[in-house]
């Protein structure tokens, strides 16, 4: 009785050691097996991550279909095999909603094995093979935009073990752009393989030195301890490289200066009208500015609730809407105050001063003290790449809509019957008045025209500053210096003053910074108006007054 | 019939010193003087108040003299203002010794915190009251100086004048803004503890600073009303008036501006040198643009080319921004931008230049006709 209880304990303890050991011998046959055998998802069912690390770069050349899931979520840890090895080195994908899918195939697993499974563990050495891994997918990818990516990455590795791989994509690649850039990348390759005999590393320099930009010139830069003649090409094309990087950084100085002058031209396109044409001194111009910018807000907010579909082009609708609000209200400052102060320009200040703290303290007590949210549509996103030059759209379409703007303020001078009136009124009122033209209801356009105008303004500045009650603020000065600085009366001098601060305020940021640029444009100002008190392009004639 | 203005002026100013001085020392009295709990008693806080008012009115006064009397609009006479408050403040500073928060003998709290090592040339000499009190001085007349001599040389005038002087405290402001510059960036100089040995927070030293302020007013007073009765002050009036037929008649208007705007930024800079103990703290924002246009407007409600006028605008303007700032905050900003309309639309005399053209109307109807033909202007009329 007692033998045979123990013969049964005997067989127990033999059972119980010898599934673990049936498992371990699974556990390491069975990868050497599937390595051997077709299936290239084997390897990932591994506890090793040497096996795991060689299933991922083979599975990324197989051109398997499921490679790209696989991989991703290998790289997301959603990726499950058995708890303990089975022959069939199962493997499951998680979604992020929580179901499985086999990994081979990507059908639903009916019943879940949940309890049974465990995820596939990466380590260093396994991310970094599936960052090569997804980028040599991307490389045969249907999408161009990522197979161009996907070069570049190539490129900046310049990794001589990729060059069998660059071969293959370069024979399969279609897009001329995606070819040029995987033959740099095959040249960077060769470059830093020491294999490549020197004439074929001269070849190489040339095609990357063409390339004009920071990472070739790094690329080529590296290359000074090579053999001689090596070093003296890369050395020559670092030089070439420089002076071309050189000239696009004075491009992009002159776009952003370009840029920085159009909004300044834009704030003050309006005042060159109210201040350059009927010498008013408006001191609220830039609240004017502000209503134009929550004009815009409400406009905005009134698309969303009402036309949700026309989201996008509510910026469309604002800009009337932004001229008419303001213009306006331009037309009700000039009839009750404006013109009760006119031919005394320093008390003109001073009221619409006083005018430009309630406009401010208004719209703080209308909309909160605090920054609104005025949105950007989906079409003033992104950039554009020119070459060495990246152009943010928003900064192009304030450009090319101030060139809107003043085009057709000066079009509105020259050939309407208003403009027509307003020089007039402006050159000789009495005279103007002796032929008939109304000067008070002139006035009254004319004023109601500049902050039309300035209203308009605000509504590309809300695009691009924040908008809150002290928007005006900000600009108030800015575009007396434009006005003061081009000359009085004078819309071209407020578009070449403009253009010469934006740019000259550009130029000096990267040297002093930006809070010490904008102090010495404005002493460079201040003592310009020394020189030449009435601008850069006085009006001349017997119509100037003091 | 100038003797008659000019007996007027006489009482006029006496009634200014001894309005000045008197309610001073009454309110200095009655803070001191009387028991807490009596019902004339005044508290501590109303004597810096008051003081910071008539720091104020000297830069007013500054602003009274160069726009009445030599019709320069300056935007930017709060920058004289200010920098004789920094100038101040660098003394302050440095008179606060080891007791600041890193416990630095030399170097103020906002250095150590940036990382200075040791103290840049222009604060060699602050810790002396009679240095500050030099630079007080200087510095805004020298900036003055250097500002007013381009600019009137050139014959900038009117409106580019007011807009650049604008720019001027604008450019100061953002200077200050930074931290560099080694005046405590955006926090400015706060914290003071002494002047000259006393406690700066004792109720004897608020007292006292009240009253030099009172003085120092008065003093200023005084000398703004001898120098435009004299000789001197009527060019200046030419000057203002007619700047053309002055210079053909043989003056050189430019020097007369000149000698008056560097000795307005000098009274300036004492205001702010005054206001800087009293109110315990100075920071840039003190050279906003708002600052100067504020000043522009006590002086249009006192009334232009008064000199009294001045005072009395900025104590009544003052005195209403910090009764409706606590009592209607919301309110502030439309009164003030209210009072900037109407003193323009209806009030261009202001308070005293209206009283004092009631008073001559009645002794002599032909002088009201002539006050009212000539309204002042800082500007030829415009030719149409």
């Amino acid at each position: 009785m007692r033998r045979t209880r123990g013969k049964q304990r005997l067989a127990w303890l033999a059972a119980l050691l010898l599934v673990p050991g049936f498992v371990l011998v699974f556990a390491v046959f069975s990868p050497a097996r599937a390595a051997g055998g077709t299936d290239p998802f084997a390897g990932l069912a591994s506890p090793n991550f040497d096996n795991i690390q060689n299933a991922v770069t083979e599975l990324a050349a197989s051109g398997n279909p499921r490679a790209r899931p696989v991989i991703a979520a290998l790289a997301d840890n959603r990726l499950y095999t058995w708890r303990w090895p089975r022959p069939d080195n199962g493997l499951f994908i998680k979604d992020p909603d929580g179901r499985f899918v086999d990994a081979r195939t990507g059908k639903p697993i009916a019943t879940p094995p949940f309890p049974i499974i465990r995820p596939v563990i990466v380590n260093d050495m396994v991310r970094s093979a599936i960052d090569a891994a997804k980028g040599m997918l991307d490389l045969f990818s249907r999408n161009v935009t990522v197979r161009h990516q996907a070069a570049e990455a190539l490129f900046e590795a310049a990794d001589p073990d990729s060059l069998p791989l660059i071969t293959r994509a370069l024979a399969h690649e279609t897009n001329p752009g995606v070819h040029a850039l995987l033959a740099e990348a095959e040249a960077a390759a060769r470059l830093k393989s020491a294999a490549t005999p020197v004439p074929e590393k001269l070849a190489a320099i040339r095609v990357i030195g063409a390339r004009d930009d920071l990472a070739a010139r790094s690329l080529l830069a590296s290359l000074s301890g090579a053999a001689p003649p090596v070093a003296a090409a890369a050395a020559a094309a670092v030089r070439h490289i420089d002076r071309v990087l050189a000239l696009w950084n004075i491009l992009e100085t002159v776009y952003y200066g370009v840029s920085l002058g159009s909004v300044l031209l834009l704030a003050a396109a309006g005042l060159a009208i109210t201040f350059g044409v009927m010498g008013v001194i408006n001191m609220a111009h830039g609240e004017i500015v502000m209503v134009g910018a929550y004009t815009t807000l409400v406009v905005q907010q009134f698309v969303a609730a009402v036309f949700p579909a026309l989201n996008d082009w509510s910026l469309l609708l604002a800009i009337p809407a932004a001229f008419v609000v303001a213009g306006i209200l331009g037309i009700i400052i000039e009839q009750t105050l404006i013109r009760f102060l006119y031919g005394r320009p320093l008390e003109t200040l001073l009221a619409t001063w006083g005018l430009s703290l309630i406009l401010q303290q208004a719209v703080r007590s209308l909309f909160g003290p605090t920054n609104v949210d005025v949105t950007s549509p989906s079409w003033m996103s992104g950039a554009i790449q020119l070459g060495g030059l990246t152009l943010t759209l928003n900064r192009l379409w304030i450009i090319a809509f101030t060139a809107a703007v003043v085009g057709l303020l000066m079009l509105a001078m020259r050939v309407t019957r208003l403009g027509l009136a307003m020089r007039a009124v402006t050159q000789n009122r009495r005279m103007a008045a002796a032929m008939g033209i109304r000067t008070p209801i002139v006035d009254a356009l004319t004023f109601g025209l500049g902050c039309g105008i300035a209203g308009i303004a605000g509504v590309a500045l809300s695009q691009i500053d924040n908008v809150s009650p002290n928007l005006g603020q900000n600009y108030i000065i800015d575009s007396f210096m434009v006005v003061v600085f081009g000359g009085v009366g004078n819309l071209w001098g407020a578009v070449v003053a403009a253009l010469i601060l934006g740019i000259v305020n550009m130029v000096l940021e990267p040297v002093s910074g930006a809070v010490v640029a904008k102090i010495a444009v404005l002493v460079l100002l201040i003592l310009f108006i020394q020189r030449r008190p009435r601008g850069l392009f006085p009006v001349k004639g017997r119509a100037v007054e003091a | 019939m100038s003797r008659r203005i000019s007996r007027l002026g006489d009482t006029h100013a006496a009634i200014t010193i001894a309005l000045v001085l008197g309610i001073a020392l009454l309110i200095a009295f009655l803070d001191v003087g009387t028991a807490a709990n009596s019902p004339v008693h005044v508290p501590d806080f109303v004597i810096s108040l008051v003081g910071k008012y008539l720091c104020y009115a000297m830069l007013a006064l500054a602003v009274d003299l160069v726009w009445g009397y030599a019709g320069i609009l300056t935007l930017g006479h709060a920058a004289f203002f200010a920098l004789g408050g920094y100038a101040m403040g660098m003394y302050l500073m440095r008179e606060i010794g080891a007791r600041g928060v890193y416990a630095n003998p030399i170097l103020p709290d906002f250095m150590v915190f940036i990382g200075w090592k040791q103290l840049p040339w222009y604060w060699y000499g602050s810790n002396h009251l009679w240095f500050a009190l030099i630079l007080v001085a200087l510095v805004p007349g020298l900036l003055a100086f250097v500002f007013g001599f381009l600019t009137f040389r050139s014959r900038v005038s009117g409106v580019y004048l007011s807009i650049i002087t604008q720019a001027l405290t604008y450019a100061l402001m953002l200077a200050f803004f930074r931290n560099d510059m080694g005046f405590g960036g955006n926090n400015g100089m706060t914290d003071f503890k002494d002047i000259a040995g006393f406690s700066i927070d004792a109720r004897a030293t608020e007292v006292g600073l009240m009253l030099l302020s009172a003085l120092v007013l008065a003093a200023e007073f005084l000398l703004a009303r001898f120098l435009v009765r004299s000789r001197f002050g009527k060019v200046l009036v030419a000057v203002r008036d007619a700047e053309s037929r002055t210079r053909f008649l043989g003056y050189r208007p430019e020097s007369y501006k000149l000698f008056v705007f560097v000795l307005s930024a000098i009274m300036a800079g004492i205001g702010g040198a005054l206001y800087v103990p009293q109110v315990g703290i100075i920071n840039p924002s003190e050279f906003s643009p708002g600052n100067s246009i504020e000043a522009v407007i006590w002086v249009a409600l006192g009334g232009r080319g008064t000199l009294s006028g001045a005072i009395l605008g900025a104590v009544l303007v003052n005195y209403a921004k910090t009764w409706l700032t606590s009592a209607l905050p919301g309110i502030w900003l439309f009164a003030l931008g209210g009072l900037f309309i109407f003193v323009t639309l209806f009030l261009p005399r202001g308070i005293v230049g209206t009283i004092a053209a009631y008073f001559d109307r009645r002794r002599k109807p032909a002088v009201r006709d002539q006050l009212l033909a000539k309204e002042p202007s800082a500007e030829p009329e415009p030719v149409p």
